[in-house]
This record gives structure tokens, sequence and C-alpha cells, in this order.
């Protein structure tokens, strides 16, 4: 049931400095519009309760990547598909890489951005396991200046973010590593494609010696906001991981807490996320 | 309509320029649909999801029901029917009906604007790339397959035709 | 007759329009001055208006608002028990009821509108389950809550089992399934007073809703006219529901006296239109030593939803195919309909025979497994032969090699290979494979006497021009009607496809040929074709214009001076029962169709342990359909059946919460993704039914009939637990093989 349009108001700042001044001047008024394929669904629905919009889809400036000695560092309103051919993402970065191109069809991933898929905050999205594993932090600026913050303490609860009314995300920087990491992701959905995640795994891990020197799971669709599995993590350093899977794989379970709906179970969610942290560790 | 809730965006559909004035957050598949009566781009589901309002959108694949005209600002947009005018894209869509790609024909115009731009890019598509390519365009009556030999037999004619 | 057309692949007549986007489908068309309608509905199962309020925020008296009180004549959708209201008054019975209409030039306004419409509904109890309903926890549907039920007995159940040597139970499942054509319901509707209403949109059978409309204003026969648009899918959804949005338009375009279009938004179509009816069914089978079929019992129950609509009819068709294509001496068919507060289940091809063939074909496996007997050695032990009878007692009297079919499809999917090779690998693989098949039929036409009492007419017209034109009510919606209608008529008559022309299924000028369902268009309406354009022909030919031996040139001079010299050329075809066939009603056995098509299904599965998602590997479907008319358009049909049938099995599942369904978007809802298929392999073969044109049979619904249970064989086969239900989810997978572990 559509939305009525007449409430609805959307501008196109000249460039970013114009939205930071407007979102200055009249805070929590005015919410940044990047490509639309969240936001335009809950507008279709009549469920977009947000009623003034700028829209920053053409801000060239908050669309590069850039790669230095130490990061990798992505405008926020890159697209999935800008993502997907980056090459040093899809070498260094394999996970999200990965990520992007399960992010939804191709169309959607034209136009979805990885900044917009952030600030959506739902905890089925498909890049950040692979943003959290990865370390990632997230700039975030306003008329006044601009902060960065670690992405895993972006999110503070369901649809709960750290960010003001006047703050925009501009940037999620990459730590490089010149360390030999696995990398596993595994999106578990209704179908092989356009799915919405049931479960999403997102792993790297060091080994030297046949043992875990560093070792991230980042766990999406199994609680309010998406989690890095920080206790698991510490119960498998120094081990071989394959040894230690029961031990493991009861840890995560207690740092998650998947829900029924209708798309799956609490019940399904944990079986297969304790599944997929088993066949990542077999693969180490 | 007041000043704040409209807007005035210029953009190229199918080679014309067009000056539109509209609410900035009307979707681009009802000015194409409603504004321009270029009827040939279909609402399937409103939400981005079955791909029956695909267009070309500054030469990528979009689903028109979510992109607010205010985006289409200075875009070049190509349509079903301005596909008709590229001979090369013909050679698709006459494919398309010689293999049976087509049955009830609503999930067609998109699912063309889909391959043509697949086969842009790809000339040379394998079934993996087919299927995930399309994987955004759904069709309920074909089963994908009639559609996977029409694409098929199309990049080989156009190679064909490039090799003259 | 020189067979040069049938059985070649003409292309789509409508073809390039629709690969060019130039096919107008109804939201692709509009009107001067006109309004867009929306249905205002009940939030709530069941209740009792009490209130409805109006936001005074909106302008109202700038809308067009039409309530029960508005309809001239019946408040009924009339189709065959005649309970559904148009409009609800007092009572609503499930979610998404409509209670009230809006109409208004502004298309945005309008939305707001509904939303700005207040329905205060005292809650009643609901029922929302077969076993509620059956227990009449609440009365909520005539005295019992049964729409219906059917007793199909043969020879003597009860006196089978002393002497079994096996006796097997098992209990099955099958959900709601949304038909998901692509091009959402709608309709525009115009009123006159002179000359009536008029009403254009995407629908299977303008007849349907010309006689739904007639009651409901008040009109005679003359002075409604319904015009088939061009239909983006339907699937069965568009058979009957149409006149429920036909009504309501027509409804506001009399009191607006301006033309309405209402187009369902997707989430609205999938929650308040009709959806494959959910069954269970109980099977008691008891064999021999050998693996003959001694007795089948079966108990097969749908859920109707809250209204009638087509239950009895989609009963019927389950009710006969429950015993498939099996010879065995002693059946009892004990079947229901019910009633539920959801919104009324309806037509999606097939008609009920997914359902019970489902449960019939995963039981055969069962009893197979537990004799120790191959699957394919106990169909082979049982399959019907020419001479012997089906279920309902229907002697079998064509020819019919079930056994050569199904190995066929072994042979072309391996299944014996691999039946062995997975056995072995699935013990150390962290991805388990199996295979399994489905055998069965698919009864084309109406039931019994169904054909004789619609009566279909057919009738062919020539012009000035020396052109022939096909005038039948039967529609396009992607099958291919109006490619095999000239293809039929042109092989008739000795000319090129290019000479005939099919009429847009208008009411106003196309006989009724009956409905576009039932896999009958091309076997029954095509023969009238056929029939009626042998008739022309003989017509012209003893007119002395036309020489036995004529070109196609000599047709198109003799047609056009016929019609010159006499004004008119038109020739008229009706059904007439072939011999032989007698069908009784009360005890419901006899020939309940004329003819079948056969076939065997087999599925190659991949499950992965992990996650308990499962893909379909391989596809091959193996039937024998009489003729094949166009190649590409009957594989076609194949394969877009099978790939409904894989959605069935596998991904489409409504979630029902208090009667409404939740999961009512595309990204919710779960229909295969390209990438979701394997390659699907058809196969036909031919033995041609006499009555048929060319020897054709209906082939419309069979491919979404053997995919299900092949899949769910193909899946016990590979996890080695029963599962028996659909759709077979990765959850409903997991559940399975924990509840055997323990």
């Amino acid at each position: 049931m559509r939305s009525y349009l007449p409430r609805y108001e959307m501008r196109a700042p000249m460039d970013l400095g114009e939205a930071l001044d407007l979102m200055q001047a009249e805070p929590g008024e005015w919410k940044p519009f990047a490509g639309g394929t969240d936001l335009m669904v809950l507008l279709e629905q009549g469920k977009l309760e947000h009623r003034r919009f700028l829209s920053i889809a053409h801000l060239t400036d908050l669309q590069r990547i850039e790669v230095t000695d130490a990061h990798v560092t992505i405008g926020a309103l890159t697209t999935y598909s800008n993502l997907q051919r980056d090459s040093v993402l899809q070498s260094e970065f394999s996970l999200l890489w990965k990520a992007a191109s399960e992010t939804g069809s191709i169309a959607n991933q034209n136009r979805g951005t990885l900044g917009g898929n952030i600030a959506n905050a739902s905890p089925a999205a498909d890049s950040p396991p692979a943003l959290l594993v990865y370390d990632a932090e997230l700039e975030l600026i306003c008329r006044q200046g601009a902060r960065w913050i670690p992405y895993a303490r972006f999110h503070t609860g369901y649809k709960q973010m750290d960010i003001a009314p006047n703050e925009i995300i501009s940037r999620i920087r990459l730590p490089r590593s010149s360390k030999q990491w696995r990398q596993y992701y595994r999106k578990v959905g209704t179908r092989r494609a356009q799915a919405i995640s049931k479960v999403c795994f997102a792993g790297t891990a060091e080994i030297a010696e046949g043992k875990i020197r560093d070792i991230r799971i980042a766990l999406g669709s199994v609680a309010p906001t998406v989690v890095r599995c920080v206790k698991t993590e510490a119960l498998l350093l120094n081990s071989t991981g394959s040894s230690r899977i029961k031990d493991a794989q009861e840890e995560l379970a207690s740092e998650m807490s998947p829900v029924d709906d209708f798309r799956s179970n609490a019940k399904y969610r944990n079986r297969v996320a304790q599944n997929l942290l088993a066949e990542f560790l077999l693969q180490l | 309509m007041s000043d704040r809730a409209s807007a005035t965006v210029l953009f190229t559909v199918n080679g014309r320029p067009q000056s539109m004035t509209s609410h900035p957050l009307r979707r681009l598949l009802d000015v194409l649909r409603e504004d321009l009566r270029l009827t040939g781009t279909k609402e399937g589901c409103g939400e981005g999801e079955c791909g029956a309002c695909a267009v070309l959108f500054d030469g990528e694949v979009v689903n028109s029901c979510l992109v607010p005209i205010l985006q289409a600002q200075d875009v070049t947009i190509i349509t079903i029917e301005g596909l008709v005018q590229n001979e090369k894209a013909k050679l698709l869509q006459e494919a398309f009906v010689q293999c049976g790609g087509a049955q009830c024909g609503i999930c067609t115009p998109g699912m063309v604007v889909a391959s043509w731009n697949l086969l842009e890019r790809n000339p040379l598509p394998t079934d993996d790339d087919l299927r995930s390519a399309l994987s955004g365009n759904l069709c309920r009556c074909t089963g994908y397959t009639r559609i996977f030999e029409a694409i098929k037999i199309a990049s080989g004619k156009l190679e064909q035709a490039a090799a003259k | 007759m020189t067979q040069r057309l049938m059985g070649s692949s003409l292309p789509r007549t409508e073809g390039h329009s629709k690969v060019t986007g130039q096919a107008r489908y109804v939201d692709d068309i509009s009107f001067p001055e006109m309004l867009y309608g929306v249905t205002v509905r009940s939030p709530i199962a069941r209740g009792r208006i009490s209130k409805i309020e109006f936001d005074p925020a909106i302008p109202w008296n700038e809308f067009t608002i039409v309530n029960a009180s508005d309809i001239p004549g019946r408040n009924r959708i009339v189709l065959i028990a005649d309970d559904q209201p148009c409009l609800a008054q007092g009572l609503v019975n499930h979610a998404e009821e409509p209670v009230l209409l809006l109409a208004h030039r502004d298309k945005q306004l309008v939305e707001e509108a509904r939303r700005a419409v207040t329905l205060d509904i005292a809650p009643l109890p609901a029922v929302f389950d077969i076993d509620d309903a059956i227990a009449e926890k609440q009365i909520i549907w005539g005295t019992d809550n049964i729409f219906k039920t059917f007793l199909v007995e043969k020879g003597d159940v009860d006196s089978a089992w002393a002497g079994a040597y096996a006796i097997v139970e098992g209990e099955y499942h099958t959900g709601a399934q949304e038909q998901l054509y692509i091009e959402p319901q709608g309709m525009i509707a115009q009123y006159d007073p002179e000359t009536g209403i008029t009403v254009l949109g995407s629908m299977q059978c303008p007849y349907y809703v010309h006689k739904a409309l007639m009651p409901l204003l008040n009109l005679p026969p003359e002075k409604v006219r319904v015009i088939q648009t061009e239909t983006g899918g339907a699937f069965g959804g568009k058979e009957e529901y149409p006149s429920v949005i036909a009504c309501h338009a027509a409804l506001l375009a009399k009191k607006a006296c301006k033309p309405v279009k209402i187009i369902y938004d997707r989430g609205e179509d999938m929650a308040a239109t009709t959806k494959r009816h959910p069954s269970r069914t109980r099977h008691r089978t008891a064999v021999d030593r050998d693996g003959k079929l001694l007795a089948m019992d079966i108990e097969f129950t749908v859920d109707g939803g809250a209204y009638t609509t087509l239950s009895t009819v989609v009963l019927s068709r389950g009710t006969i195919h429950a015993g498939g294509p099996y010879a065995c001496p002693n059946v009892r068919i004990r079947s229901k309909a019910v009633a539920t507060n959801h919104p009324p289940h309806g037509a999606f091809r097939g008609f009920g025979a997914p359902q019970s063939i489902f449960a019939l074909e995963c039981h055969m496996d069962r009893v197979a497994r537990q004799i120790n007997m191959p699957p394919d050695e106990f169909r082979r032990r049982n399959f019907v032969h020419e001479g012997e009878t089906l279920a309902v007692s229907q002697v079998v009297r064509e020819p019919v090699n079930l056994e050569q079919l199904m190995n066929r499809a072994l042979e072309l999917s391996e299944y014996r290979l691999k039946r062995e090779r997975f056995a072995r690998e699935n013990e150390t693989s962290i991805i388990k494979r199996g295979i399994g098949f489905a055998s069965f039929m698919h009864g084309a036409g109406f039931t019994g006497s169904g054909e004789r009492s619609m009566g279909s007419i057919v009738a062919v017209e020539g012009t000035k021009e020396g052109m022939v034109r096909v005038l039948a009510s039967s529609t396009e919606m992607g099958q291919g009607t109006n490619t095999i209608f000239p293809q039929i008529a042109a092989e008739a008559l000795g000319i090129g496809v290019d000479a005939v022309e099919i009429v847009t299924p208008d009411t106003s000028v196309v006989p009724n040929s009956g409905p576009t369902v039932a896999s009958r268009t091309c076997m029954i309406v095509g023969k009238l074709v056929e029939s009626a354009c042998l008739q022309l022909r003989e017509a012209l030919i003893q007119s002395g214009l036309l020489q036995p031996d004529y070109s196609p040139e000599d047709f198109k001079r003799a047609c056009s001076e016929y019609v010159e010299r006499r004004g008119m050329l038109k020739c008229q075809s009706q059904y007439s029962t072939p011999p032989g066939i007698y069908w009784d009603d009360d005890k419901y056995q006899g020939d309940a169709y004329a003819t079948y098509a056969w076939a065997v299904y087999v599925a190659e599965v991949s499950i992965d342990s992990r996650t308990w998602e499962t893909r379909v590997e391989d596809f091959v479907a193996v039937q024998e359909v009489g003729r094949v008319i166009n190649p590409i358009l009957a594989m076609g049909q194949i394969e877009g059946g099978v790939a409904q049938g894989i959605g069935f099995a596998l991904y489409e599942d409504v979630a029902w919460r208090e009667g409404r369904m939740v999961n009512n978007q595309m990204t919710n809802y779960i229909m295969p993704t390209s990438a979701d298929l394997p390659p699907i392999r058809v196969y036909f073969e031919e033995i041609p039914y006499e009555y048929g044109p060319g020897g054709a049979k209906g082939i419309g619904e069979l491919p979404i009939d053997g995919p299900a249970p092949a899949i769910v064989n193909a899946i016990e086969n590979a996890i080695g637990v029963p599962v028996g239900r659909i759709p077979a989810t990765p959850e409903v997978l997991m559940q399975a093989m924990e509840g055997a572990r323990v």
C-alpha cells in the first residue's frame, strides 16, 4: 500500500558540504538517501517513517576506493557492483568481495551502496560479517569534523547505531595485512540468489605451525545486530581448530540469540551456525 | 504541488532528451509508464525482486521501481522500446521469439534488457554466467530453459555478425 | 489430411509484440477521466463489523465510495455455491475480505484514503486448522464446516486387510501455494446507462466474469461485455478470482459514471487472492507377497478457506487422481473439502491432483521400502494396462505403456546406476545425493459429464478479404492458445497460418467455448476449432466455389467470393461427448475423463548435510501426450510446470499468522530463480488420441503433478528418513533427521 508522496520531500545537495550544512542546520530533519534499494521498498509499502531526504547517490567524493600500504578505504557510496570490480578487494578482502556478489540481484548491486547497507542496519545484511572480521572502521562526518569508530562498535542494538542526527557515514577503512589469512564466507539463504540470509558466517584465521595464531569470526542473522564472536575466537586461539570443534560450537551457541521468524527458526539457525563453524575449522 | 515537493529533472530516454517536473521520489518506473507513455517496462512486484521493471541506466541494469526520479538527473536511460531500435538487440529479440523464450510475456521486457546488458559485457556467456546474471529476473512461465537457449543463439549470431 | 503444420514449432503469434514491449496488458491501458479504485479489507479473520470510520483529513466528498448496500442485485460472486459476498456486510470470514471500495482520480491519494478508513470489527473465534474445522470447534460455514465430500468405492477394501502380506500407513501434507503470475491482477470497468457495463482485464475465463456481473448488477447478458486483455500469467489464479475484481470495478464505475481501474499491488495480490488448497492425505495400503496391491484406503482432505469458490471441483479432481495409474482391485477414497477462516483457496494448475498425487507417489515408495522391493519394480507390478480399471472403476480404453515410459525415464536419468553410487558415496560424503521418481497421469478436460453440460462452442468466420477468423472464448495466457489455434485451423483448411486470425476473447463477439482451464484448451476446444473449420471448408466446396484440390490462393478467392455473394460465411461447432463415455455422479464411478496423459518424472537431488539445503541437480520428464502440436510450446509447458513443481516441493511456503499471509512479498515468498533450477530435460511419446485435434491430449497441468513426489522420493533416498510434507524446506529436513535420531 504505497506511501502518499506529498508527505515526503527529497533534495539533491550540490555537494557533500551542502548536505552537511543542511543536516547541521536541522539535525534529525534530513536523512541521507543513497541508492534507494532499501528506502524505496519501504516507501512502496507505506512503511517509510522519515519524511525528508537528501539524495546523496551522486556525490562522487564518497564513491572512491583508495589504496595505501596500510589500508583500503572505500567510499560509503560505492555500489556493490563497483566493490566487485576492485582488484585489491578481490585479492585481499575476498570475503567482502564475495558478500557483495551475493547481495541481491545484479540490478540491485548496481544501485545498492555499502554505506547505505550499513546505515540500514539489518542484522541479516551480507557485508557486515565480512567487515567485522576485517576490523573495519567507519568514518562519520558532520559539519564540524570527522571521527573514526571501529565498525564493531557501530551497531548498539537492533536498528540502533552510534551516529548522530547530523552525521553521515563517509568511508569504510580496512587495514591491510601482510600475513596469509585463511578466509571463509558462507551465506545460507532461502534460495541460491536474491535471498535474505538465515545465517551468514564470515571467518578468517592466521595459521602458523599448524596452530591458530589469530582468528576472527562474525555471524549475521543470529542476533539483533551482526556479531563478532570474541569468546569463540579466544577459545580457539593456539589450538589446531579441528581439535576443539565441539567446545567452540558450544561457545558459539552462547554468543548467538537467533529467533523464530517466518523465514526460519532459532533451532535451525543455531545448528547451521555451528555446522558452518565446523566447516570453517576443518578447512584450516 | 509546492516548491519543496517538486523537482525538474533532465535525462535522456531512448535517445531523446526529457525534462520532467515531478515529485522527486516518484518512481522512474511510473514516470516512464505514465508520463512518457512507455508502457513496455512492467511492474511485477514494486520491491526490486522480479526484474520486470529493468531498464538500462547509464549502461547498467537497474530496477526502475526502486529509482526515485530525482536520481535520474543527467542519466541516459534505455527501455525495451529503445532496444528495438538497436539492430543487434533485435537479433536477441528474434531469438526469444524463435526459441519460445517468451510465454506470457510480462517478464520479457525486463528479461531482454538484462540479457542484452549481459551480452554487451560478456558476449559468450556460459550457463553459469546466465544463471547468475539473470537471477534477478523472475519468470513464472518458462523455467528459464528457453530463455537461456535464446540468449546463447543470439550470442552466436552476434559473434558471427562481428566476425564479418 | 496432410500434416504440414501440426508438429511444427511455429513461432508464437504474439511473440514479436511481447519481446518489443508492445503487448498491452491491463495496466498499460488508460481511458480519459479514469479513476483508480482500491479495496478496503478486513484486518482480521473473523468478526462482526461494528463501525466504519473515515478520517476527516481526507476530502471524502471527492471520492466514490461503494459498500454492500450499493449493489443493485445480489451481493454474491456467482460461481458454484454462491456463498461468497462481493462485499462483506456484517460478518467477515477471512482476513483481507473486501468491505468497502474507494475510487479517485489521484492514484496516490486513493491509497492514502485506504489507510484512512478504520474498520472496527469485533473478533469472533476463528478456525484455521483442518481438524478444528472437522471437530466443529466453531461452525464457520453451513451447518458443519464441510463444503463437500466424496466417497469412491471399488471392490471391498475392508475384506483385504486380513489376507495382506504387509499393511503400510502414511500421512502426507502439502501447503498452500501462491500462483505468483508476474502480472498482478487488474481490471478496468466502464459503465454506460444505455449500453451497460464493459470490463477489460487480466483473466482466464471471460464468461465466468460475465456470469458473475449479471446478477450483481441486475443486468441482462447483452448489457454486460467482458474483454480479456493480454494476460501476464495466470495458472488458475485468474480463473475465478477476476470475477471479484470485475464486480468491484463495475460497482465503482457505475456509481462514479467514470471508467475505473483496479490494479492490485503485489502484497495485496498475495495476501488477498486464492492459493492452492493445502491438503492432508492418509494412506493405508495392503500388498501381497509379490508386491501386488490388494487394497488402498485413502482419506483426502483439503482446506478450502472461508468460501466454497471451486473447492468442490478441486476436491473432485484430487479424489479421482488419488489412486493413481495403478490397477488395484479394492479401493476406497473418502475425501472432504473443509471450511476455515483463511482467504478462500482456489484454482492452481493441477487443481487437487498435485496434492493427492504427491501423497500417493510418496506412499508408493514407502510401501516398496517396507517390502524391500525396488520402487520401480513395485510400480511395474501394479501399473494399469488397457482393459484394466482405475480407482474410480474407469476402464482404461486407450493404449498405455507405463513400464516403457518408466524404463525410458530411468535410463535417461541413470536412475539405477546413480542409486547404487549414491548409496555408497553418501556414507562418507557431506553432500548427500538421492534420486527418485513419480509415475502419474492427468485427466484432460472437465470431469465426467462436465464437458457435456458446458456444451462449448467455437465459431469460425470467413471474411471479405479471404481470411478466416476463429471465435472462441479460450484465452492466451502464455501457454500458446493463439498459436496452436491458427495451426489447427490452417491445417484443417489447407491454408497458411497468416490467413487465420484469432479474435480477442470478447463476450459480445465470441461464443462460450468454456473456461481456459482443466488442460482442455487444445484437446477439447482445439478439436472444435478443427471441426468448425472442416465445416467451413465443406461449405465452400459444396457451394461450388472451391474445388477439393485447392491451393491457399484458391481458398482465399473462394472465401472472399462467398462472403461477397452471400453476406456471411460462418460455421459453428459444439462439443459432443465421444462415444462410450459414461460417468456416474452419485457413485463417483466410471469414465472420469475422456483420456489421460501419462508420465514418469525423475529428480536427482543433493542435500548439504550441514545446512539441509536441497538442490535439484537434474530433472527428466517423460510423458505420453497423444500428439505434440507445437514442440517448442509443448516443451515450454513442461519446463514451466516442472519449475513450479520444484517451487512447490522445496521453496514455496505461505507463512500464516492468525489466518493472514505474512510473507506476502516476493522477497519473502520464495519462488525459484534461474540460479535454483537445473536444466529440465523433456521427452515426449505420442499415442494419438482419436478425439483430440491431430491426436492431441491435454498437457497444461500434467507437469506440475510429478516434480514434488519425485523430489521428496529423491530426498528420502538421500537421507534415509521419511519426510512426507512439502515444502521440504531445510528446517523440515533438519527436523526429520533429528527426529529420526532419537
